[in-house]
């Protein structure tokens, strides 16, 4: 009994650190995308680069990345350069979205920084951006071959991102 | 009993006083003063009750923003692209509040299903950027 | 080459520190004199690496270095030098950066300032100090180094300093936050010394009491840097929101608190050590926990910070190591200490316990109000989130019986106290803060406010009994140089209490907050006062542009003051913010913050928040008082004598 009260604070400790660790795996601050399990929204817009215009059709037949991205976004500098790694990854192919954009600054970055695109979808006024419920850039869609959402990322995409969470979500999708 | 026994018994009285009732305080004050957190969806869906204060998480949908010409009054509509709620507010609203932005309001239910705010939170992150006014207003003109 | 060089620098630190937390723990228990001198070298070149770190990285930082990428993303050409160096700590890698360099500058200063220490517990401390070093480099280098390169690809500016934190009341706030945090590293590795050791005794509790005095020194002022930088800078005229951030910094303050109140017990009549032993480890925990809390993202905060779940998963498992294995280490070895003082049921040592407990009660009751959306969401239950009406429900009854025996206390004696003369003159005491808390506040306002009367009571009777004990002691003011410091301390930190009480009383029930309408030229009357909105003007900064309005006060158709709140608005980040205008004195504070141009705009419209605070000055005054208290105890002759006396028994 009289030792037993000396434990007491390590116990609640240890319960606490339980809840940490749930919660840890959980991100409050997610708001769920009504859009998962859905289709991308119908579009046409012009590409960025050249002129031909794109529509959802796109996405459909291979599995695809969207990335949503602007130059007033810095933390995209970053998620940049990991995007041009994973661009060698076989059975892939990354769609950008320029968000809320200035189109000549685009080019320059695309032209400065590199392509990691297939296409980049220009957004000028966000609309598209508004239908897929993006909050913000950087973001990431995962699109399966039937052109369906099915994974959102919120924030940049780390090398530790991809490996963890979207590397095995599309080698899954890619067996399916 | 012994004299020092009966002390150690008053102490664990006290001690065991003291605990019901800090916790009994907390777990009611608690029960009081939880905000419910739902987004549009779930508050329409799951029928948010109209007497407790709730939190209302979403996206300011685009040119739904009206205020009132002659006071602090303001209306706008929360979406999550499935469901709205509409939201009535008075008040300063936050330097990083502007339509598309997602925010946070806080207030009560009325039987019009209109939220009326008592707070109105925007959200900002470090890392984790909306877009800017400028940008919002070149690509609006 | 540089960052390459700091990036060493850090690595060589870690194998100090871990070299600091085997060798000289090793030592002793070898008994190897060698091994446990070694520590005090150990640590001071531990302080000199980090210390060339960090400047490496302010350089970084003046220098415009936006290669390192973590000088990119917080800083700007545009950036005036001043907040350029603070932008040093004004993100995550930067900060614990900080951290761990005050913690090797608190693990010099106790290798310097500890030479009339037994030598064994000299290096189980620096040892246990050592750990948690190796502990945060260790995060550091693995998940938040802030010298990674951004090659070979870097921009050509950066994206500037987070504008909230643009403002002089955080150039301070950290470091003296991360000073009190870190510095409750020092009472814990005492603790966890004297445990490995065996030795929980008054000399422990002599020794460890001045490094937490200093700490809960820093702690306070980081704590009321951070409330007057809320109120100023975020524009709602709030002086503490219990947000988790705020919560974070408050769960070790209130525990620390209880810390230096039971120290003093120990010290003086050698009781309740063990109970002071898990209040030392219990102060850092905290600490820990509330880094973690605010670090890994895990409860939503006004303040949002970055969130990244390795780091999360990283500090978890610091956390789970340090708190896990101390409170075990605790449980094992606390058995062994035994206390055989008597006293009686009303006696000092009681109060101060009860003290203690209800001290340690507000902390359980604030965690539960922090943790409690966490739990909920963890359940797969609902989303909640638990405002301020649950903290101060549970929190003002509890403060209200601590502040009731926190006038006792110093009337009462060690050991056992005459029931009757101390009930003698509690009862004329307690009549007269009564009788002056109805009468004061209703000659002014000519209102009853109960909250007012409960809040003034209290603080009355704590200022008549503490003031009455130092007369008791000393029958004249000349013998009031015979009390000593600590004593000294001790009254000017209650009163400091007492004033902070009477601030936040006055200030909650007697403000007048206003959010309105203006058109230029208008008058809106707050309380006394009429506010005319003269205009706005276009505003142009080193990194902003704005508007910067004027507004006239005036009393009694005198001009008092000129207001000129501005919103700034940031061109590198695209964020707005307030810049409130303040017309302040001891009494009251007139508050003006713009809001934004009104539709149509051609009229010049704006919507502003005009506040009247009463006494919140008293708030922060009162909590300086505290701290000064806390900087009197520390200059207590007794610790300086002990320090003497000791140097000439190990001579």
């Amino acid at each position: 009994m009289k030792r037993i009260k000396y434990f007491l604070p390590l116990l609640i400790f240890i319960a606490i650190a339980l809840f940490f660790w749930k919660g840890l795996q959980k991100d409050p601050h997610e708001i769920p995308s009504a859009l998962i399990g859905k289709p991308v929204p119908a579009f046409n817009y012009p590409a960025l680069t050249g002129n031909q215009p794109l529509t959802n059709k796109i996405f459909i037949g291979k599995v695809s990345l969207l990335n949503v991205w602007a130059t007033w976004c810095p933390t995209c500098y970053a998620e940049h350069a990991v995007l041009l790694d994973i661009m060698r990854t076989p059975n892939l192919v990354i769609y950008g979205l320029n968000y809320k954009d200035d189109r000549t600054k685009a080019e320059d970055w695309i032209k400065e920084n590199g392509n990691p695109y297939q296409a980049v979808i220009y957004d000028a006024k966000g609309t598209l951006a508004m239908d897929l419920g993006v909050y913000g850039a950087p973001e990431t869609f995962v699109i399966d071959k039937k052109g369906i959402i099915r994974y959102k990322h919120i924030g940049a995409v780390s090398p530790n991102v991809w490996e963890t969470k979207l590397k095995p979500l599309l080698e899954k999708l890619n067996h399916e | 009993m012994k004299p020092h026994r009966k002390k150690r018994l008053y102490m664990i009285l006290v001690i065991l006083l003291g605990v019901t009732l800090s916790a009994s305080l907390a777990i009611y004050a608690l029960g009081q003063n939880m905000n419910l957190y739902f987004t549009p969806s779930q508050a329409i869906v799951n029928k948010a009750p109209t007497d407790k204060t709730l939190r209302i998480g979403g996206l300011v949908k685009e040119g739904s923003v009206k205020r009132d010409s002659n006071s602090l009054k303001v209306n706008f509509t929360l979406t999550d692209h499935s469901y709205e709620i509409p939201v009535q507010y008075t008040g300063i609203l936050p330097a990083l509040f502007r339509e598309g932005q997602g925010i946070v309001a806080q207030g009560k239910l009325n039987v019009a299903g209109v939220l009326i705010a008592d707070q109105v939170l925007a959200k900002h992150d470090e890392k984790y950027m909306p877009p800017n006014i400028s940008a919002v207003r070149e690509g609006s003109e | 080459m540089l960052p390459e060089f700091a990036n060493y620098l850090l690595q060589l630190t870690l194998s100090l520190a871990l070299v600091l937390s085997i060798c000289p723990l090793t030592g002793t228990f070898l008994g190897k004199h060698k091994w446990m001198q070694f520590a005090r070298s150990l640590a001071y070149a531990q302080c000199l690496c980090l210390c060339l770190a960090y400047l490496l990285l302010a350089y970084a930082f003046l220098s415009n270095d936006f290669s390192v990428m973590y000088v990119a993303t917080n800083s700007n050409s545009q950036l005036p030098w001043y907040y350029r160096l603070c932008a040093v700590w004004g993100a995550h890698e930067g900060s614990l950066l900080l951290w761990v360099f005050l913690l090797s500058i608190w693990t010099a200063a106790v290798a310097r300032f500890s030479r009339h220490l037994p030598l064994a517990m000299v290096a189980r401390v620096l040892s246990v100090l050592g750990m948690i070093s190796v502990g945060f480099l260790l995060f550091i280098i693995i998940t938040s180094n802030p010298f990674l390169r951004l090659l070979p690809d870097f921009p050509l500016d950066g994206r500037d300093l987070n504008p909230l934190l643009q403002d002089p009341g955080l150039i301070i706030h950290p470091p003296m936050l991360y000073l009190g945090y870190v510095g409750f590293s020092v009472a814990f590795a005492f603790a966890i010394a004297a445990l490995i050791g065996g030795r929980l005794d008054a000399a422990w509790a002599r020794w460890s009491k001045p490094w937490t005095l200093a700490a809960w020194c820093f702690l306070t002022l980081g704590i009321i840097l951070g409330s007057w930088w809320a109120y100023r800078q975020l524009g709602w005229g709030g002086w503490w929101f219990w947000d988790p951030v705020e919560n974070a910094s408050f769960l070790p303050w209130l525990v620390g608190t209880a810390l230096i109140h039971s120290l003093v017990m120990t010290e003086k009549r050698n009781a309740f050590k063990a109970w002071t032993a898990l209040l030392a480890i219990l102060t850092f925990s905290l600490s820990l926990v509330g880094t973690f809390l605010v670090r890994s993202g895990i409860l939503i905060s006004v303040h949002a910070f970055a969130v990244d779940p390795s780091r999360g998963v990283f500090m978890l498992i610091f956390l789970v190591i340090v708190i896990g294995a101390s409170l075990t280490l605790y449980a094992w070895r606390v058995n062994k200490v035994k206390t055989h003082i008597q006293f009686s049921f009303f006696s000092r040592e009681n109060l101060l316990l009860a003290n203690n407990m209800l001290l340690t009660a507000a902390m359980l009751v604030v965690l539960l109000g922090t943790l409690y959306p966490l739990f909920m969401d963890a359940l797969g239950l609902e989303k909640i989130s638990v405002g301020p009406p649950y903290f101060n429900l549970v929190f003002i009854p509890l403060m209200s019986i601590i502040l009731c025996f926190m006038g006792v206390v110093p009337l009462s004696q060690w050991h056992h106290t005459s029931r009757h003369l101390v009930t003698k003159k509690l009862s004329i005491m307690l009549g007269f803060s009564l009788l002056i808390a109805f009468i004061l506040p209703w000659m002014i306002t000519h209102v009853f406010n109960p909250w007012v009367f409960l809040g003034m009571s209290l603080a009355l009777w704590v200022v008549a009994v503490t003031l009455q004990s130092i007369f008791r002691k000393t029958k004249n003011f000349i013998a009031l140089k015979k009390l000593n410091m600590s004593q000294w301390g001790m009254v000017t930190a209650h009163i400091g209490v007492a004033l902070c009480v009477i601030g936040v009383v006055l200030t909650s029930e007697n403000s007048i907050q206003r959010e309105i309408r203006l058109s230029p030229g208008e008058t809106t009357t707050v309380g006394d006062y009429q506010f005319r909105f003269v205009g706005v003007q276009d505003l142009t900064g080193p990194n902003y542009t704005g508007a910067k309005g004027k507004v006239v006060v005036e009393k009694d158709m005198k001009e008092i003051s000129t207001l000129q709140p501005e919103v700034r608005f940031y061109t590198v980040q695209k964020m707005a913010l307030p810049k409130t205008a303040i017309d302040a004195n001891l009494f009251r504070d007139l508050y003006v913050a713009l809001g934004e141009p009104l539709e149509p705009f051609e009229k010049g419209d704006w919507s502003m928040r005009i506040y009247y605070k009463p006494f919140v000055r008293w708030i922060w005054g009162g909590a300086l008082l505290m701290i000064f208290g806390g900087v009197l105890a520390l200059l207590d002759r007794r610790y300086r004598h002990y320090l003497g006396r000791l140097k000439q028994v190990t001579k």
